[in-house]
């Protein structure tokens, strides 16, 4: 293998790729060529990075520059400076929020240096498509020291004593877990991989698969090794063309390097992985209805007991995981339970990736330290709320999850003290929302969702959440009366109560936690029908302030409707509200704020 | 695969990525100004690189930097280690190798290329 001085890792996680990194590859690759330094400069495409907002992004090594927003037409200098005249190309760096100083590498970027990386240990520094550079980072050591060294009682003890808890949202011991499935009686048994990832704005599943497929191909056999299984499944839904071809590769990789297969690491232990592809349906995020469709059958759950533990693919006892969980089981092994242990809470061991997304500087992918506050990823990795706005609200878990108010911004992220304040850790979405959120609206986007989502099996569930994304929307619209307030509540518990599997017993969360720190925009809504964060169509108007118009007609032009004329005999314009939609268009392109809400 | 053939793998692959990880001990750092590369520093940084990798070092990086501002004595380089710093200048691809083998690998300056004394890093 030649040596390189020098190289260059491109992020080429999904949301780099549709900012363009491909064609950056090829021109810094041709322009590489061209000044003779193919030789000594290697371009390695990567993993994600975990800074989606900055794609895309560059990282060199040696020194770890870390170059951001890069476009092909940047790739020359940036040659020429850097590889060329060994000067580190300034206008590509990233600005710090505080001090407006260019960070250059990224150990001094505070979205990064406050991280700990576990899970995402090898994504965005390794190249996926290639089983070379894994191995190379300790790949598939641990599948053969347990093979040849370990014991499968031996893997569920180190499991036990890491605490390791359930990444896809329930937070039930894997440990325990591995151990049910592998006291439970039967011949055969399955080890299956949930990547079903279905909660809008969380990502890191698809990531790890895309950036680091080997590490869960590893733990899935190690799994097998544990519960005495020798088939895996990974299912994962149809929207990741990415993360499937990247994981059909290294299973092809995987096999002919001889880590899957018969008799490995010459033992008596066989294992195999397949890939089934799910459609996308929400609710095939649930165990039971992932099983049902990996056999084949429409994804509707069943009730519980019993678990799949016990009964579930074809009837076997299977072990099922999510894509992340099994992502920690490698570093487990290598490094011992005690080890992992050792970070995170009393109860909440280990790291979270939580997706960042909404009213935040930076957004991406992150992994802390279970315990970590709210504060800490918001302000010192999220780098705080632009725009001068001020953090109103964040919600967790999603379309199961709650919010949590700026008042509880210093409670430690796990478990536990997310379930204290009526919230959950569930997978890992973060959305942050400033002033300009409504509660209510974020409800009815989310109650929306599980409305479409709801696979129709049970009625609470079927009917429950149409009704209450009714009531919801009367509020949004001001025809609600405060009676509808008790009615909302009354439904939400009954829903929960009353649903057959986790979406519906967990659909009314978002209400019922936004009504519960945030009672007051609702009655707002109902009683002043008032929209105090000014997003709900039906309870505000557009007008022009006529002193501050300057008769420039662009609002009139951009008017969908046509629902913007000129004053007679003067230079001003005005809106007929009796026509207006409140698209909010001619607010955004009004260059001298003379289009006011209210 | 037997584990003892994963281990020896793991230890080939390892040199391929051994850019991408820590900090090393010991850094070579090549003048690529105008007139560095004029006056061959391309030439001696390749140098440099081919016997790193042909003596199987893996505690050395190469970096570049501007013009160190002696362009009369160029091309040079600073070779750093634990706060220590040496240049040397008026160098040649044979000297690079020199100072590979006699600097880095025996601990011993080859003095007759030294143009700057030890100094404190700031």
């Amino acid at each position: 293998m030649p040596a390189y001085r020098s190289t260059v890792l491109l992020c080429a996680g999904g949301g780099c790729i549709s900012c363009g990194c491909l064609p950056v590859r090829e021109a810094m690759e041709a322009e590489l060529k061209r000044r003779n330094l193919a030789d000594e400069v290697r371009v390695v495409q990567t993993g994600c990075v975990g800074s989606c907002d900055l794609g895309p992004v560059l990282i060199v090594y040696p020194d770890e520059v870390f170059y951001q927003k890069v476009s092909p037409g940047d790739v020359p200098k940036l040659v020429d400076e850097h590889f060329l005249k060994g000067r580190v190309f300034e206008r590509l760096l990233v600005k710090s929020a505080e001090t407006d100083n260019l960070i250059a590498t990224q150990r001094e970027f505070a979205f990064f240096n406050k991280q700990v990386k576990i899970v995402l240990e090898n994504c965005g520094v390794i190249d996926p498509e290639n089983i070379e550079e894994y191995v190379a980072r300790g790949g598939y050591l641990a599948l053969g020291q347990v093979i040849s060294e370990r014991t499968p009682e031996w893997v569920i003890e180190e499991l036990k004593k890491s605490g390791l808890r359930g990444r896809g949202g329930a937070g039930f011991p894997a440990g325990t877990k591995w151990d049910f499935v592998r006291k439970a009686p039967g011949e055969r048994k399955y080890v299956v991989c949930n990547a079903d990832e279905g909660d809008p704005g969380a990502f890191m599943d698809r990531s790890v698969l895309e950036g680091d497929p080997h590490r869960v191909l590893e733990a899935m056999a190690i799994a097998g090794f544990a519960a005495s299984a020798d088939q895996g499944y990974i299912y994962v839904r149809a929207e990741y063309p990415l993360a499937i071809r990247r994981t059909r590769r290294a299973i092809q990789q995987a096999r002919e390097a001889g880590f899957l297969g018969r008799n490995l690491f010459e033992s008596s232990f066989s294992f195999d992985i397949d890939i089934r592809v799910g459609a996308g349906a929400f609710v095939c995020g649930e165990e039971t209805a992932l099983l049902a469709s990996i056999e084949g059958k429409r994804g509707i759950p069943r009730p519980r007991p019993p678990f799949p533990a016990v009964s579930g693919l074809w009837g076997k006892p299977t072990l099922i995981n999510n894509v992340e969980t099994y992502a920690c089981i490698v570093p487990i092994i290598t490094r011992g339970g005690d080890w992992y242990a050792s970070i995170g809470t009393e109860k909440s061991k280990g790291t979270k990736v939580f997706a960042l997304a909404g009213k935040i500087r930076n957004t991406g992918l992150v992994e802390v330290p279970m315990g970590t506050t709210l504060r800490e990823i918001v302000y010192d990795i999220g780098g705080g709320v632009p725009n001068g706005r001020k953090f109103k609200a964040a919600q967790t878990g999603g379309p199961s999850g709650g919010c949590i108010p700026a008042e509880h911004l210093d409670i430690p992220m796990d478990y536990e003290s997310l379930a204290k304040v009526g919230s959950i850790v569930g997978s890992g979405g973060l959305i942050i929302m400033d002033e300009d959120s409504c509660m209510v609206d974020v409800a009815k986007f989310f109650m929306e969702f599980c409305t479409d989502e709801s696979c129709g099996k049970c009625p609470p569930c079927r009917v429950g959440t149409r009704q209450i994304y009714g009531l919801l929307d009367k509020i949004t619209k001001g025809e609600a009366r405060i009676e509808d307030l008790h009615l909302l509540e009354e439904l939400c518990g009954m829903v929960k109560e009353s649903s057959l599997c986790g979406l519906g017993q967990t659909a009314p969360n978002p209400v019922l936690s936004t009504l519960r720190y945030f009672r007051d925009e609702y009655l707002e809504h109902i009683v002043d029908r008032r929209c105090p964060a000014k997003v709900c169509p039906s309870l505000i108007r557009y007008s022009i302030d006529e002193a501050a118009c300057t008769g420039c007609s662009l609002c009139a032009r951009n008017c969908p409707e046509n629902t913007i004329f000129k004053v007679e005999d003067q230079k001003k314009y005005r809106i007929d509200p009796a026509r207006c939609v409140k698209c909010g268009v001619c607010f955004d392109v009004c260059r001298f704020g003379a289009v006011v809400k209210s | 695969m037997k584990l003892s053939e994963l281990q020896e793998w793991r230890e080939r692959a390892a040199r391929g990525i051994s850019v991408r990880g820590e900090q090393k001990d010991w850094r070579i750092v090549v003048s690529m100004g105008t007139s560095g590369i004029a006056a061959g520093a391309r030439e001696v940084m390749r140098a440099l690189m081919d016997e790193i990798e042909r003596q199987e070092l893996e505690n050395v990086e190469v970096a570049l930097t501007g013009s160190l501002g002696m362009d009369d004595v160029e091309p040079v380089l600073r070779v750093e280690r634990a706060g220590e710093t040496i240049v040397y200048g008026n160098l040649d691809p044979d000297a690079a190798r020199r100072i590979v083998t006699e600097h880095i690998r025996q601990g011993r300056k080859v003095e007759r290329y030294v143009i700057g004394l030890p100094k404190e890093k700031e």
